[in-house]
C-alpha cells in the first residue's frame, strides 16, 4: 500500500475558520503542502500564525473548514472520529510542550500504555533506551526532571513505530541544555526509524537541524526552505 | 445586564457557580433531601402533638379512666372528693356486636352512654354531621365518623346491634368524632380497620336499660388537677372501687388510641433524628470534595487576587459565599420538599387519625434550625479548604503545584501491577494515592445503600411479623368473646354452629402485676396446655406447652416488669373473688404484639376458685360456610365480640401498602439521589482533575471507551466496594430503627430479606451507571487540542 514515491502528507487548500460573522478568525488561509517521507520538518512562526492548527489537522485532531489532507492514499479529511482515533493509534506519535505524562504510571508503564494497543510496537525498554533513559524506567513522572519527562514522552510517542511524529514546542518548557538532549532524541528517532517528523517551535535556532523549514505567518506558509546540510542538535545553541 | 451591577469578585462567583451548576445542584439536592425529611418529620411531629393537645383540651379528654363492673351513681361524689380530681363523670361503656347492611361478617364495636343534652363535660364529642339524639327516642344513636364513612352510613340510616344479648334496630342521627377514638382500633389489633370497628353513643337511660345498669355506671372518667400524682390517685380509685369490681384505673398513657398516637409521634421523632443527619453528612462530604477541588484549580487566581491586594478575608469570604449559596439553595429545595411531603403525610394521617382538624403547619423556628444546621454542616465540611485559601502565599500560589507523586504506592499494589494492564494500574494507583477521597466515596455510596435498606427492611419485618402472628401463633379463623364467662360446656354449643370444625377455649382475666416498683395493668390469658390454634412460641417459633403451674410472660412484659424466669410475681386478679397471690414465672416467650401473660386454663380457674369457666373460643372454620357462621354469630346473644383473622390480615396488608409503601418509595428516591449525588460529583471532579490526562490518551490513540474505562472503572470499583459496606450500614440502621420502634404495642423483628439487600444494591448500581453515563458524555467531548497547549 505504502508507496515510497508518495509524500507522507499532502494538503490542498487548507482553510480553517474559527467563529462566525464579525468574530470570524482565519487560522489557515488556503495552505498547500507536501511533506516527503522520513523528512525532519521544522515549522517556525509567531503565535497565531497557524502552525498549531496545521499540525492538529495533519495529526487528525482537528478538521479544516475547507480543503483536503491526504495521508498516503487516504483522505484524512473524510475520516470520522472513530477512523481518526484509529489513524492516531497506528500511525501518529505526539510529543507535547508540557509532556502530558500520566503521573500514576512509571516511565516504562507510560510507554507500555501505548505499546499495549499498537499493532507493531517495539519493547518499552527499547524505546526508553533510544532516548537514553534505560536507567530510569521504573521512576514515576514526579521523580523525573523536565528533560527526562520529555524524553519519556518521546519514547512513548515513538514506541509504536509511528509513520509520523508531531512535536509541539517540545523544548518550550526546558532550558537550552536539556532542550538539546531532547532534540537529540528526536533526531535519533528520525534518523534510525526513518520517522517523518514535524517540529513546531518559536525558536529559530532549532531550524538548523531540519531538512525542511516552513515559515508561517497569518495562516499561510510564507516560505519553504530546504536545508541542504542539517546540523547535529549538539551544534545548536540559543 | 444584571451581572454588571455586581462587584467583580461577585461576578466571578456567579460565573463559577454556573460553571459547576450540575455539581452544585447535586449537592443542593442532597441537602434538600435531608432538610425536607427534617421539615416533614419535625413539622408533622409538632403539628400532630399540638393538634392532639388542642383537641384533648378543647374536648376535655379524660386524664384517668376507672372501669368497674357496676357501681351506684351516688359514688360519683366520693370519686369527685378524692384529692387530685378536678372533675369526674360516670358513664356506661360496653362491647357490642354490630350488623350493618352490606357487611357479611359481624362487627365488633363499643357503645357509650351520653347524658341527655347538654353534652358531657369530659370526653366530649364533635358532632360532624346530623343532630344529637332525642332522649325520647331510645333507638337513636350517634356513630363514629370513621365507621360511618367506611359503611357509608348517614343520618337517618339504620343498623343493628346486639346490646347485652338483645338485638336492636338503631337509627343514626349524627356522625361524630371523639378524642377517645383518634386512632379507632379494636382492642388486640395493631392497625385500625374502619370497617370492622364501630363506636356508638346512645342516651344514658337507654344504655342503662339495655345493660341492666339503672342508677349505676361501669366507668368513671376523671380530669385531674395540675400537679396531681396520678399513680396515687389511681391507687385511691382502685381501693374505692374495689367493691364494685374495678379492673384497675389507668391514665392516658394506657389509653389505646393515645398510645398509638404517641407511638406515631415517637416514630416521627426517630426518623427526624436519624435520617436528616445522614443526608447532611453526605452533603458536607460532597461540599468538601467539590470546594476543595475548585480551590485547587483556582490556586493561581487566588494568588493573583492576593497579589493585587485582596485580603485573606476577602478571598475566603468569596468562597464562603459560594458555599453559602449552594447550601441555601439546598435549604430552599428542602423546605419546599418538606412542605410538600408534610402536606401529603397530613392527608395520609387523616385516614388513620381522626382529628376534627389536622393542618401541617411547621413553626418558623424549624426553618431557622434548617438554615442554621445546614450552614453549620457546610461550614464544617469546607473549613479545611477555606483555611487553605487563607494560608496560600501569593508567590507560591502562582507557581503551578508539583505533579502528584505516585512513587510511594503500596508494595502489595505493586506486586499486583504486573498482572493488570496500564489503565487498571492507573485506577489502582489513583485510589491508593487519594485513599481518603476513595474511602469517602465508598462511604457515601454505602450510606445511600444503607438508607435504602433501613427504609425498605420494615416491609420485610412487618411481613415476617404478620406471617408469624397469623400463621404460626394465631392460626384460628375466628375469635369469639362471650359477654360473661361461661362454663366450658359452652364450647360444645359453639362447635354446633355452622362451619365450625374446631373450637379451643380461652379465658382472659384482668389483673394487676407487680414486681417491686414495677406495676402493669394486664390481662392473663388462660389456654389449654397444648393448643393447636392460638399458640405461644419461643424465639425459634417452636410451640411452648403451658405448664400446670406458673405464668408464661411475653418478653416485652418481662422486660417492663424487670423479671426473669423463676422469679415470683405478685398477681392481683381484678375479677370474681379478686384473689391476690404470688406466682412463679415459669417461662418467657417471644411476642411481636402486645404484652400478654399466659397460664394453663385449669390453673387459672383453680386460682379463681371457679369451675372451668371460659370467656371465649378460637375457631377453625370451613371456608365454604363462613357466611352461615357469620349470620349465626350476629344473632347469638352471648357473644360480645368477634374477630376475624383474614380480615385483620387484609387490613394489615392494606395499611402496610398505603403507609409504608409511600415511605419506602420516597426513601428509595432520596437514597437514589444521594447515590447519584456522590457518584456524579466524584466522576465530575475526577474528570476535571484528569481531563488533561484523559485527553492526552485520546490524542495518543486510545478510544473513547478505553479512556472512559480509566475514569468510570475507578467509580465502578468503588461502587462494588461500597456494596458490602452498604449492606452492613443498612443492617445497623435497621437494628437502630428496630430498637427505637420497640414499644409495648408491638415490636418489629430485625428481619432483612435477601431481596431487600438485592434491591438496595440494584438501585445504587443503577444510580452509579446513570451518573457514569452523564459523565461519559463529557468524556466524549473532551477538547483534544486545548490539552496540547495548556499547562497543568
Amino acid at each position: 500500500m505504502k508507496n515510497k514515491d508518495y509524500p507522507a502528507f499532502r494538503a490542498e487548500g487548507l482553510t480553517k475558520v474559527y467563529g462566525s460573522g464579525d468574530t470570524r478568525v482565519f487560522a489557515l488561509r488556503g495552505v498547500d503542502l507536501e511533506v516527503p517521507r522520513g523528512e525532519m520538518v521544522v515549522l517556525l512562526g509567531p503565535s497565531g500564525s497557524g502552525k498549531s492548527t496545521l499540525l492538529n489537522i495533519l495529526g487528525g485532531l482537528d478538521s479544516p473548514t475547507e480543503g483536503h489532507v491526504y495521508f498516503d492514499h487516504e483522505e484524512l479529511t473524510a475520516f470520522d472520529d472513530r477512523h481518526l482515533t484509529q489513524f492516531r493509534r497506528e500511525h501518529v506519535g505526539f510529543v507535547f510542550q508540557f509532556y502530558n505524562l500520566i503521573p500514576s504510571l512509571t516511565a516504562r508503564e507510560n510507554v507500555a500504555l501505548v505499546t499495549e494497543i499498537a499493532s507493531n510496537p517495539m519493547e518499552p525498554e527499547q524505546a526508553l533506551k533510544l532516548v537514553g533513559l534505560e536507567q530510569r524506567i521504573h521512576h514515576f513522572p514526579a521523580q523525573l526532571s523536565g528533560g527526562e519527562q520529555q524524553r519519556v514522552a518521546i519514547a512513548r510517542a515513538i514506541a509504536k513505530q509511528p509513520n509520523v511524529l508531531f512535536c509541539d514546542e517540545p523544548t518550550g518548557a526546558l532550558d537550552s541544555k536539556t532542550g538539546i538532549v531532547v532534540l537529540e532524541a528526536i533526531a535519533r528517532v528520525n534518523r534510525e526509524l526513518n520517522t517523518t517528523t514535524m517540529v513546531i517551535t518559536h525558536n529559530a535556532g532549532i531550524a538548523d537541524m531540519a531538512n525542511r523549514v516552513l515559515h508561517m505567518a497569518d495562516g499561510q506558509i510564507q516560505e519553504s526552505r530546504i536545508n541542504e546540510a542539517p546540523c547535529e542538535p549538539s551544534a545548536l545553541s540559543w | 445586564m444584571w451581572i454588571n451591577w455586581l462587584l467583580p469578585l461577585d461576578r466571578k462567583l456567579v460565573r463559577d457557580l454556573w460553571a459547576i451548576k450540575g455539581q452544585a445542584l447535586a449537592i443542593a439536592v442532597v441537602i434538600g433531601c435531608g432538610i425536607g425529611m427534617y421539615v416533614m418529620s419535625k413539622g408533622m411531629l409538632i403539628s400532630l402533638a399540638e393538634t392532639r393537645s388542642a383537641y384533648y383540651e378543647r374536648y376535655r379528654f379524660a386524664d384517668v379512666v376507672a372501669p368497674v363492673k357496676r357501681a351506684p351513681n351516688a359514688l360519683l361524689d366520693e370519686i369527685t372528693a378524692l384529692p387530685g380530681v378536678r372533675r369526674a363523670e360516670t358513664r356506661i361503656r360496653a362491647g357490642v356486636i354490630l350488623d350493618v347492611a352490606g357487611a357479611a361478617a359481624p362487627i365488633t364495636g363499643e357503645i357509650q352512654s351520653l347524658p341527655p343534652f347538654p353534652l358531657p363535660h369530659i370526653n366530649d364529642i364533635v358532632l360532624h354531621e346530623g343532630r344529637y339524639f332525642d332522649p325520647q327516642h331510645e333507638e337513636e344513636v350517634l356513630v363514629l365518623d370513621a365507621f360511618a364513612e367506611a359503611h357509608k352510613l348517614e343520618p337517618g340510616d339504620h343498623l343493628h346491634a346486639i346490646l347485652n344479648g338483645t338485638k336492636k334496630r338503631l337509627t343514626v342521627t349524627g356522625i361524630v368524632l371523639s378524642p377517645e377514638y383518634v386512632y379507632a382500633i379494636s382492642p388486640g389489633e395493631i392497625v385500625p380497620d374502619k370497617k370492622r370497628f364501630g363506636v356508638l353513643w346512645m342516651n344514658r337511660d337507654a344504655v342503662a336499660n339495655a345493660f341492666d345498669l339503672d342508677g349505676a355506671f361501669n366507668e368513671a372518667v376523671i380530669l385531674t388537677s395540675a400537679g396531681t400524682d396520678e399513680d396515687a390517685l389511681i391507687q385511691r380509685l382502685d381501693s374505692l372501687l374495689k367493691r364494685y369490681g374495678a379492673t384497675g384505673a389507668y391514665g392516658r398513657d394506657q389509653q389505646i388510641s393515645d398510645q398509638f398516637l404517641t407511638n406515631e409521634i415517637n416514630q416521627l421523632e426517630t426518623i427526624g433524628r436519624i435520617l436528616p443527619p445522614i443526608f447532611l453528612l453526605v452533603a458536607a462530604f460532597l461540599l468538601n470534595v467539590v470546594v476543595g477541588r475548585l480551590i485547587d484549580t483556582e490556586r493561581e487566581q487566588i494568588g493573583l487576587l492576593k497579589a493585587f491586594g485582596y485580603s485573606n478575608g476577602d478571598v475566603a469570604r468569596h468562597y464562603l459565599k459560594m458555599i453559602g449559596l449552594i447550601t441555601l439553595l439546598g435549604v430552599v429545595i428542602g423546605i419546599l420538599l418538606g412542605l410538600w411531603l408534610g402536606r401529603g403525610l397530613a392527608n395520609m394521617y387523616q385516614d388513620f387519625f381522626k382529628f376534627p382538624f389536622l393542618l401541617f403547619r411547621p413553626p418558623p423556628d424549624i426553618y431557622l434550625v434548617s438554615i442554621g444546621f445546614s450552614l453549620l454542616v457546610a461550614g464544617v465540611g469546607t473549613a479545611s479548604s477555606v483555611r487553605r485559601v487563607m494560608q496560600l502565599e501569593p508567590a507560591i500560589a502562582m507557581v503551578p503545584p508539583p505533579p502528584p507523586d505516585y512513587s510511594r504506592a503500596a508494595r502489595w499494589l505493586e506486586r499486583l501491577a504486573p498482572w493488570v494492564d496500564q489503565p487498571s494500574r492507573m485506577i489502582l494507583r489513583h485510589i491508593y494515592r487519594w485513599p481518603k477521597r476513595a474511602a469517602m466515596t465508598v462511604l457515601g455510596i454505602a450510606m445511600s445503600m444503607g438508607l435504602l435498606i433501613g427504609a425498605s427492611f420494615s416491609m420485610d419485618a412487618m411481613m415476617y411479623m404478620v406471617d408469624v402472628s397469623f400463621n404460626v401463633i394465631d392460626r384460628q379463623d375466628v375469635t369469639v368473646n362471650f359477654v360473661e364467662p361461661r362454663n366450658k360446656r359452652a364450647i360444645q354449643d359453639v362447635l354446633h354452629a355452622p362451619g365450625v370444625m374446631t373450637a379451643e377455649p380461652f379465658r382472659a382475666i384482668p389483673v394487676v402485676l407487680r414486681n417491686g416498683p414495677y406495676v402493669r395493668r394486664e390481662a392473663i390469658l388462660g389456654m389449654e396446655a397444648r393448643p393447636e390454634l392460638s399458640r405461644i412460641v419461643d424465639t425459634e417459633l417452636r410451640p411452648v406447652p403451658l405448664p400446670k403451674h406458673g405464668l408464661i410472660l411475653s418478653d416485652k412484659l418481662a422486660e417492663l416488669l424487670d423479671i426473669g424466669t423463676g422469679d415470683l410475681l405478685r398477681v392481683e386478679v381484678r375479677t370474681g373473688r379478686r384473689p391476690e397471690l404470688d406466682m412463679v414465672v415459669s417461662g418467657i416467650v417471644k411476642t411481636y404484639m402486645g404484652t400478654t401473660a399466659y397460664m394453663h386454663l385449669d390453673a387459672l380457674n383453680r386460682m379463681l376458685k371457679e369451675d372451668s369457666a371460659v370467656s371465649g373460643a378460637y375457631l377453625l372454620v370451613d371456608p365454604d360456610q363462613t357466611d352461615a357462621l357469620y349470620e349465626s354469630l350476629k344473632n347469638t346473644p352471648v357473644v360480645s365480640g368477634v374477630s376475624l383473622q383474614e380480615q385483620a390480615q387484609n387490613a394489615f396488608y392494606d395499611t402496610l401498602q398505603d403507609s409504608l409503601g409511600t415511605f419506602v418509595f420516597f426513601n428509595t428516591l432520596f437514597a437514589g439521589l444521594i447515590a447519584v449525588g456522590v457518584v456524579y460529583n466524584n466522576a465530575r471532579i475526577s474528570l476535571s482533575e484528569r481531563g488533561r490526562e484523559l485527553a492526552s490518551l485520546r490524542v495518543l490513540g486510545l478510544t473513547r471507551g478505553e479512556v472512559s474505562y480509566i475514569l468510570l472503572g475507578e467509580l465502578a470499583l468503588l461502587t462494588v466496594l461500597a456494596l458490602p459496606l452498604g449492606a452492613l450500614l443498612g443492617f445497623l440502621l435497621a437494628a437502630l430503627l428496630v430498637q427505637s420502634f420497640d414499644t409495648e404495642l408491638f415490636r418489629i423483628p430485625l428481619v432483612i430479606s435477601d431481596s431487600t439487600y438485592g434491591y438496595a444494591a440494584l438501585v445504587v448500581v443503577l444510580a452509579a451507571i446513570g451518573s457514569g453515563l452523564l459523565v461519559r458524555r463529557r468524556i466524549d467531548h473532551l477538547d483534544l487540542i486545548a490539552v496540547l497547549k495548556t499547562r497543568e
